[in-house]
């Protein structure tokens, strides 16, 4: 890599999140903010500190509902998406209940299912797999439809069965598309676990928000969000090492 | 080797309508014949080799493969399309294996002769390839490999030089001929292009759309090894002008 690209990919940005932090630090300086309305950074960063241990439980709890609702995700999206694809009956049955589950808001849903579940991580984890199998079906369902039609009446004329069809043809050419949906299904179960979490609850970083707030500890909540969206980020960039892994031709030309 | 008679296929659309894909089509083809079918668009030709694939029965006539009357697929075809759709995770040789797979018998015999195959056509040492890592026309010389390695002996190509440059096209269409000399087979090849389909052909066979006709068989007696030379030959124009009449006689300008 030349230094003219290192300086384009990562000093750029790098000195434009700080230039925003160095602004925002000095903006609720000389604006005299309240604390509890906008936190500098410095006490964002000092609370963080303060909770570094405390925020460990949280964490886990969190990253469990998250991990749980994505599994669920896939669990249930993948079969779905192949059961779609196969049978013109139930995709006509099924379509409209998976269209119906994902224009529910599910905030709104939220209070209900907690109502429904009870308390306990459960709940979050169903809330979290509410959010995110919709793109998992819909971008595997394209993905196994996506096979060109030749390739199929290829595997017909060398009278290969469906099943071994499925598994050498149509799966892996599913696969990017699967992944495009993953990635997406990722950040939601994030989301989805701190919906959970915010309608009741006493463990989480949603939780921990919600309490901080109600406690004017703004600077509190900041820091559990920053660790929401780091999360998110490091999930995400699983997912897609993951599709590294499991696509490797899919890699951009000359880095192998 | 192929006893097309009284061949009928028609078959409905979305809307209801009934199209005739193909109608009345007798066609014989012997044992390692090079036939060519060369017409406009929609004239069939595709539908015909789906028909002889058995991938799709014929709604009148009788279609028969050494004696067996075709009624679903079998396995002693090899198919190549306009687009090499090959399998974009796999590498150049698994691509070539993916027939044999298919088929059921055990790829690891059959490496050696894989790359023998990609040897002959040029593609020596782009075994561990990914397809995206090839032109276009080294991905199609991949698919006629992957249709070659069972030893089939009947070849069905369906434009398979359609997606082509010119320049790749000519190249290929020579290859195609000189595999064809090592490892005789029967080949029935749809084209657009006049010229292809007489170099190519022992027969060409002309047709007409809507609905698909055979309007004439001719035959090519023209020297093998065939060369690019042979378009200036007298015999190639007249072929040329034959196949061009057959094809433009029945159509109706358009106002």
């Amino acid at each position: 890599m030349t230094s003219r690209r290192i300086i384009a990919d990562y000093l750029v940005p790098a000195a434009t999140l700080v230039g925003v932090l160095v602004a925002w630090e000095a903006a609720t300086h000389a604006l005299r903010i309240p604390r509890f309305v906008m936190p500098p950074p410095s006490a964002i960063l000092a609370e963080g500190w303060d909770w570094r241990y405390r925020f460990l439980e949280h964490i886990w709890v969190t990253l469990g509902e998250t991990l749980g609702g994505f599994a669920l995700s896939i669990l249930v999206g993948v079969p779905l998406a192949v059961l779609i694809v196969y049978s013109p009956v139930i995709k006509s049955a099924l379509y409209p209940l998976i269209v119906l589950a994902q224009s529910v808001p599910k905030i709104a849903i939220a209070p209900v299912l907690l109502l429904v579940l009870g308390h306990g991580e459960i709940p979050k984890v169903f809330v979290a797999f509410l959010v995110a199998f919709f793109p998992v079906v819909v971008d595997t369902a394209t993905g196994l439809a996506a096979t060109p039609p030749e390739l199929l009446d290829l595997s017909r004329s060398y009278r290969a069965s469906a099943f071994k069809t499925f598994v050498k043809v149509r799966l892996p050419m599913a696969m990017p598309f699967f992944f495009a949906g993953a990635k997406v299904a990722i950040t939601l179960s994030v989301i989805g676990a701190v919906v959970g979490e915010f309608v009741g609850s006493d463990k989480g970083l949603g939780y921990i928000i919600l309490s901080a707030t109600s406690y004017w500890k703004t600077e509190l909540a900041f820091s559990s969000m920053i660790l929401l969206s780091l999360m998110a980020i490091v999930l995400f960039g699983a997912v897609a090492l993951v599709e590294r892994f499991v696509c490797p031709w899919l890699a951009p030309a000359g880095e192998e | 080797m192929i006893r097309l008679d009284g061949v009928e296929k028609t078959y409905r659309t979305r809307r209801g309508d009934v199209v005739r894909a193909v109608e009345d089509v007798t066609l014989h083809v012997a044992e390692n014949e090079f036939v060519t079918l060369v017409g406009p668009s929609g004239c069939g030709k595709s539908t015909l080799l789906r028909l002889v694939a058995g991938l799709t029965p014929a709604t009148r006539g009788a279609i028969r493969v050494r004696d067996t009357a075709v009624r679903e697929p079998f396995p002693d075809v090899g198919f190549v399309f306009q687009q090499p759709v090959l399998l974009p995770w796999r590498s150049v040789l698994d691509n070539v294996l993916f027939s044999v797979e298919m088929l059921g018998q055990p790829p690891r015999q059959y490496r050696k002769q894989a790359a023998d195959l990609l040897e002959l056509t040029g593609l020596g040492g782009f075994e561990t390839k990914y397809p995206r890592e090839l032109s276009g026309g080294m991905q199609q010389r991949v698919a006629i490999c992957r249709a070659l390695l069972p030893d089939p002996s009947l070849l069905l190509m369906d434009e398979p030089f359609g997606a082509l440059d010119a320049m790749t096209r000519e190249e290929m269409s020579l290859e195609l001929l000189r595999v064809w000399e090592e490892r005789r087979k029967t080949i029935l090849f749809v084209t657009h292009s006049i010229p292809e389909a007489i170099l190519l052909a022992d027969r060409v066979v002309v047709m007409t759309a809507r609905p698909g006709r055979i309007a004439r068989v001719l035959t090519i007696d023209l020297p093998r090894p065939r060369t690019m030379e042979l378009e200036f030959d007298p015999r190639f124009k007249a072929a040329s002008d034959e196949v061009r009449r057959l094809i433009f006689a029945r159509r109706v300008p358009v106002p």
